[in-house]
C-alpha cells in the first residue's frame, strides 16, 4: 500500500507504467470486468477478419496466377452476373455483421450502466492534469480505487475536450467542458495501471497521465482515511509541496527551476516579472493568491494565458500553505 | 492546325498533329483555359505538389517518432530563437495537424474526381468539355486559393487542433485556426462546384446510346461522389463560418464558457467529414472497376450491383457521421442507430470486392503496372474494410479510439485505398495524358516499393493501438518502440517508391515511347481518341457500345496497341 506522504506517481512517471507489458500480443492485460467481455468480440473480430482476408486475397492470387497472361492463354467465357452469387455475398456477410453489432452493442451497454451499489469518484480534467475528488473531501492526482467494487468516474473538463482512458480496465469517456459525463469499472485484482486523455488538447496532451491503484481489499478505506488527515500534521512548506503533487500543479510548474507551460516556482518569491500587458509587478503574497484564482490577471512575459482559476478548488488555507512552498524554494 | 488524322477514332497510331497540349501556347492559354483536359492537368500538378507537401510533413512525424525519447524536433526546437520546454510538443502538434489537413483537403478529397475525372469524364461520355467549362475553371482557381490559405497558415502561426478542428480547443487556441477555417470553406466550394459540374455533364450530355446502365463504371462512381459533394459539403461551410464566428465574436455557439455546444461541433463536422471519406474512396473503387475489367479482359461483373452499390454507399455514408463519437458522451441510444447503420456500409463495399473478384475469374490477367495497382488495392482496401468492423462496433470501438489503431485503419483506407487507385489510374491514363509510355520494368518496382513500403508502415500501427499506443503524442515509452520504428522505416522506404514514380514518369516525358490510342485495350470511349487527344477531343459522335465489351478491341502489332475490331 502507497502511503500518502510519498509524491504521487503520476509526478514521478506515469508513462513508465505503460511499460508493463505483460498482456496478451494483441491487447493489454484485462484487468477488470469490461476486459473480459470486450476481449471476447475483439478475438472473434480478428478471426473473421483473418478469414475474410484469406478468402478475398487468395481468391486474388489464384486467380492471377491461373489466369496470368501468358502465350496461348486466353480468357474464357463466363457469365457477366449472378445474382445468386450477389446474394450469397450480400447475405453471408449481413448475418456476420448482425452478430457483430449486437455483440457490440451489449459490451457497450454494459459499460455504459454501473451497477447500482458502486462507490461515486468525481474526476476533473483540465489542461494538463487530473483531479481525483473522494467523498471524504479528499483530491489526489492519482485515481485510487478499491478491488473488486463497481468504481462510478462522474467527470467534467474545466477547459478544453479530454478523454479518461485505462487500457488495462478497457475504459474510454470524454470530459465534455460544460456538461457531466460517466463511466464505471470493476478492477479484478490489485496493481498498478496507466491513465491517459486520449483526445487531443493541447500542447501537453502525452503528459496528461495519471496512476490508477487498485488496493487490496480492505485496504483502500485506509489509504484514504490516512490520506485525508496526513496534511493536518504537516508543516505549511511540506503542505504546500503535497497540495502541489495533489493539486496537478506538475503538469505545468517546476519546482527546479525549469520553464515548463508555466514559469517554474523556485526562486520567483521577491522578484520583479513582467506581464504580456507591458506592466510589472513583485511576487509577493497578493500577487501569488491573486495567481492562482483569477490567473489571467496577470501573465507573465513570455508564458500563454494558458492556467484555469482554483477558484473553488482550494481553501485560503491551502493558498496559505503554497505561498509557504513557493517562499521555500530559493 | 493540321493533322486531322488526330480525330480520327480508333486507329492507335499517335499522329504527330494538334492535340491539347499544344493546341495554344503560352501561359494565360493554361491559367485561363476552358479545356477540361487542361484543368484536369493542372488540377494532377497542383495535387501532386500537395501530396509532396503533406508526405514532407509525414516524413517530419516518422522522424521524430523513429525513437522514444525527445527526438528530433527537440533539437530543432533548441536551435529556434525563444524556444520553451514546450515548442517540440507545439512543433509536433502543428506538423501532424497540417499533415492531416494538406493530405485530406488539398490530396484525397479532390485527387481523383479532380484530376482524373476532370480528363477522361467528358472524353468517356464522346462530349467535348463538361457542362460548365467556366465553372471549372474557376473550382480550380478557388483549389489554388484556398492552398494559398494553407501555405499563410504553414509559415505564419500555423494550426495545432488537429484537423478535425474540435471545440473548445479550436476557439482557445493561439494559433491560425481563422485562415485555415477560410482556406478549407473556400476548397469546398472547389469541391461542389465540380460536383455540380459533373451531375449537369452526367445527366445533359451522354451520347445517343449511352443509357445509365452502359456508362462506364467510373462515371457511376463519379456521379455518386459528385451527390455527397454537393449535399454534405455546404456543411462544412457552415461549420467553418460558425467557428470563425466564434473565434471573432464570441457568440456561444461550440464554446461551453459562453453557453456554447462543443458536441454540436462534432456533429456537424463529421456531417461532412464522414460522408467525405466516401468523397475520396468512391472514385478509388470507380477506378478499380475499370481496371480489374480491362486488364483482366474481362466484362466487368455484376455491372449493376456494383453501380448501385455507389449509390448505395453514398446515401448510407449520410447516416453514419455519430459513429466517431462513441465515447463522446453522446446517448447510448444515438451510438447504438450509428453503429448499426455503420455496419450497412459495410455490405455495398464487400459487395464491390467480390465482383472485382469475379471479374477475375477466366480472365486474361496483364500484370502492367496499373494492374498491379489494382491487386495492391484489393489487398489494402481489404485489410482497411476488415479493420473498419473493429471500430464500427461499439465495445471494440471504446478501446480502440484515438489510438495508432484508428491512425492504421485510416491510412489502410485513404491511402491503401485511394493513393493506390490514385496511382493505378495515373499509370492507366498516362500514355492518354502526355502521349507518352513509362518504363514498365520501372513501373511495377515501384508499384513493389509502394506496397511493401506502405505495409511496413501502418501494418505495425495496428499492433502499437492494440496494444494501447495512443495517437497524437509526441513520444512514447520503449513498448512501442519496434512498432514505431518499422513504421519510420516503412514510411522511407514508401517515400523512395513515390519519388521513383515521379521520377520515371517525368523521364518518359523526355524518352518515352509515343503511346498508342489504346495501349492497354480499353473499350470505353477516351480509348478511342488519340493520345494525347486532340482539343476538340472527338470530330464526330464516337459510336457508343457496352463499354466493357472487351472483345470489340483486338491488339494490333503494328501500333502496339489495341485497335477497334472492324
Amino acid at each position: 500500500m502507497l502511503p500518502a506522504s510519498l509524491p504521487p506517481v503520476s509526478a514521478l512517471s506515469a508513462a513508465g507504467l505503460w511499460a508493463q507489458g505483460d498482456g496478451p500480443f494483441w491487447l493489454p492485460p484485462p484487468d477488470s470486468t469490461t476486459a473480459e467481455t470486450v476481449d471476447g468480440l475483439m478475438y472473434f473480430l480478428l478471426y473473421v477478419s483473418l478469414f475474410f482476408f484469406a478468402l478475398i486475397v487468395g481468391l486474388m492470387l489464384l486467380f492471377v496466377i491461373l489466369y496470368r497472361r501468358r502465350p496461348g492463354h486466353k480468357q474464357r467465357p463466363a457469365p457477366k452476373s449472378s445474382l445468386a452469387l450477389e446474394l450469397t455475398w450480400t447475405l453471408i456477410p449481413l448475418v456476420i455483421v448482425v452478430i457483430i453489432f449486437y455483440w457490440g452493442f451489449t459490451g457497450y451497454m454494459e459499460m455504459r450502466l454501473p451497477p447500482r451499489e458502486h462507490y461515486e469518484i468525481e474526476v476533473v480534467g483540465r489542461q494538463w492534469s487530473w483531479l481525483f475528488k473522494y467523498g471524504n473531501g479528499h483530491i489526489d492526482s492519482d485515481l485510487h480505487v478499491p478491488v473488486d467494487r463497481p468504481v462510478q468516474l462522474l467527470m467534467r473538463s474545466e477547459d478544453v475536450i479530454h478523454s479518461l482512458w485505462i487500457p488495462d480496465f478497457r475504459v474510454k469517456m470524454d470530459l465534455v467542458p460544460g456538461r457531466y459525463t460517466k463511466t464505471w469499472f470493476k478492477a479484478t485484482k490489485p496493481g498498478m495501471h496507466a491513465l491517459f486523455c486520449a483526445e487531443y488538447c493541447g500542447t501537453r496532451h502525452g503528459d496528461m497521465t495519471a496512476a490508477v491503484i487498485v488496493h487490496e481489499p480492505g485496504q483502500f478505506e485506509v489509504w484514504l482515511e490516512d490520506a485525508a488527515r496526513a496534511a493536518a500534521d504537516m508543516t505549511p512548506a511540506q503542505r504546500g509541496e503535497y497540495l502541489y503533487n495533489r493539486l496537478g500543479c506538475f503538469g505545468c510548474h517546476s519546482l527546479d527551476g525549469t520553464a515548463r507551460t508555466g514559469p517554474s516556482l523556485r526562486g520567483i518569491f521577491g522578484q520583479t516579472h513582467r506581464f504580456t500587458d507591458g506592466s510589472e509587478a513583485t511576487v509577493d503574497e497578493n500577487y501569488i493568491r491573486q495567481s492562482i484564482l483569477d490567473p489571467s490577471a496577470k501573465v507573465r512575459e513570455g508564458f500563454r494565458d494558458q492556467m484555469n482559476s482554483y477558484q473553488g478548488q482550494v481553501s485560503d488555507e491551502d493558498i496559505a500553505a503554497i505561498i509557504a512552498l513557493i517562499k521555500s524554494l530559493e | 492546325m493540321t493533322a486531322p488524322t488526330a480525330d480520327k477514332p480508333g486507329h492507335g497510331a499517335y499522329s504527330g498533329g494538334d492535340n491539347y497540349l499544344s493546341h495554344r501556347r503560352g501561359v494565360a492559354s493554361w491559367l485561363f483555359t476552358l479545356d477540361h483536359k487542361r484543368i484536369g492537368l493542372m488540377y494532377l500538378v497542383s495535387i501532386v505538389v500537395a501530396v509532396i507537401l503533406g508526405g514532407l510533413m509525414a516524413m517530419v512525424i516518422r522522424l521524430q517518432l523513429i525513437s522514444p525519447g525527445p527526438g528530433v524536433l527537440e533539437a530543432v526546437a533548441r536551435q529556434l530563437p525563444g524556444a520553451t520546454a514546450d515548442t517540440a510538443k507545439d512543433l509536433y502538434n502543428q506538423t501532424f495537424t497540417l499533415h492531416g489537413a494538406v493530405m485530406i483537403f488539398l490530396f484525397v478529397i479532390p485527387g481523383i474526381p479532380a484530376a482524373f475525372g476532370n480528363f477522361v469524364l467528358p472524353i468517356m461520355l464522346g462530349a467535348k468539355d463538361v457542362a460548365f467549362p467556366r465553372l471549372n475553371l474557376f473550382s480550380l482557381w478557388l483549389y489554388w486559393a484556398g492552398t494559398i490559405f494553407f501555405l499563410v497558415v504553414l509559415v505564419t502561426k500555423r494550426l495545432d487542433t488537429g484537423w478535425t478542428l474540435y471545440a473548445p480547443y479550436s476557439t482557445e487556441t493561439t494559433t491560425a485556426v481563422i485562415p485555415a477555417a477560410v482556406g478549407a470553406f473556400i476548397l469546398g466550394f472547389s469541391s461542389i462546384f465540380t460536383g455540380v459540374n459533373f451531375i449537369a455533364t452526367i445527366h445533359m450530355m451522354r451520347p445517343p446510346g449511352m443509357t445509365w446502365f452502359r456508362m462506364p463504371l467510373f462515371l457511376w462512381a463519379l456521379y455518386a461522389t459528385a451527390i455527397i459533394q454537393v449535399l454534405a459539403t455546404p456543411v462544412l461551410g457552415i461549420t467553418l463560418i460558425l467557428l470563425a464566428v466564434e473565434r471573432l465574436l464570441h457568440i456561444g455557439i461550440f464554446d461551453p464558457a459562453l453557453g456554447g455546444q462543443p458536441i454540436l461541433f462534432q456533429h456537424f463536422f463529421w456531417f461532412y467529414s464522414h460522408p467525405a471519406v466516401y468523397i475520396m474512396i468512391l472514385p478509388a473503387m470507380g477506378v478499380m472497376s475499370e481496371l480489374v475489367s480491362v486488364f483482366s479482359r474481362k466484362h466487368i461483373f455484376g455491372y449493376r450491383f456494383i453501380a448501385y452499390s455507389s449509390i448505395a454507399i453514398a446515401l448510407f455514408g449520410f447516416l453514419v457521421w455519430g459513429h466517431h463519437m462513441f465515447t463522446s458522451g453522446q446517448s447510448a441510444l444515438a451510438s447504438m442507430i450509428f453503429s448499426a447503420l455503420t455496419f450497412s456500409v459495410s455490405i455495398p463495399s464487400a459487395i464491390k470486392v467480390f465482383n472485382w473478384l469475379a471479374t477475375m475469374y477466366r480472365g486474361s490477367i496483364w500484370l502492367a503496372t496499373p494492374m498491379c495497382y489494382a491487386l495492391f488495392f484489393i489487398y489494402l482496401f481489404g485489410i482497411g474494410g476488415l479493420t473498419g468492423l473493429f471500430l464500427g462496433a461499439l465495445s471494440t470501438d471504446v478501446v480502440l479510439h484515438d489510438t495508432y489503431f484508428v491512425v492504421a485503419h485510416f491510412h489502410y483506407t485513404m491511402m491503401g485505398g485511394v493513393l493506390i487507385a490514385f496511382l493505378g489510374a495515373l499509370h492507366y491514363w498516362w500514355p492518354k495524358m502526355t502521349g507518352r509510355m513509362y518504363s514498365e520494368f520501372w513501373g511495377r518496382l515501384a508499384a513493389l516499393v509502394v506496397f511493401v513500403g506502405f505495409n511496413l508502415t501502418f501494418f505495425p500501427q495496428f499492433i502499437a493501438g492494440t496494444r494501447g499506443m495512443l495517437r497524437r503524442v509526441y513520444t512514447y515509452p520503449e513498448t512501442y518502440h519496434t512498432e514505431q520504428w518499422l513504421s519510420s522505416w516503412g514510411a522511407f522506404l514508401l517515400a523512395v517508391g513515390l519519388v521513383t514514380v515521379v521520377v520515371y514518369l517525368l523521364a518518359s516525358l523526355l524518352k518515352g515511347r509515343r503511346a498508342p490510342a489504346n495501349p492497354w485495350g480499353g473499350a470505353t470511349l477516351e480509348w478511342q481518341c488519340a493520345s494525347p487527344p486532340p482539343h476538340d477531343n472527338f470530330a464526330t459522335q464516337p459510336a457508343v457500345g457496352d463499354p466493357y465489351d472487351l472483345q470489340q478491341v483486338v491488339y494490333d502489332p503494328e501500333s502496339e496497341g489495341y485497335v477497334q475490331k472492324t
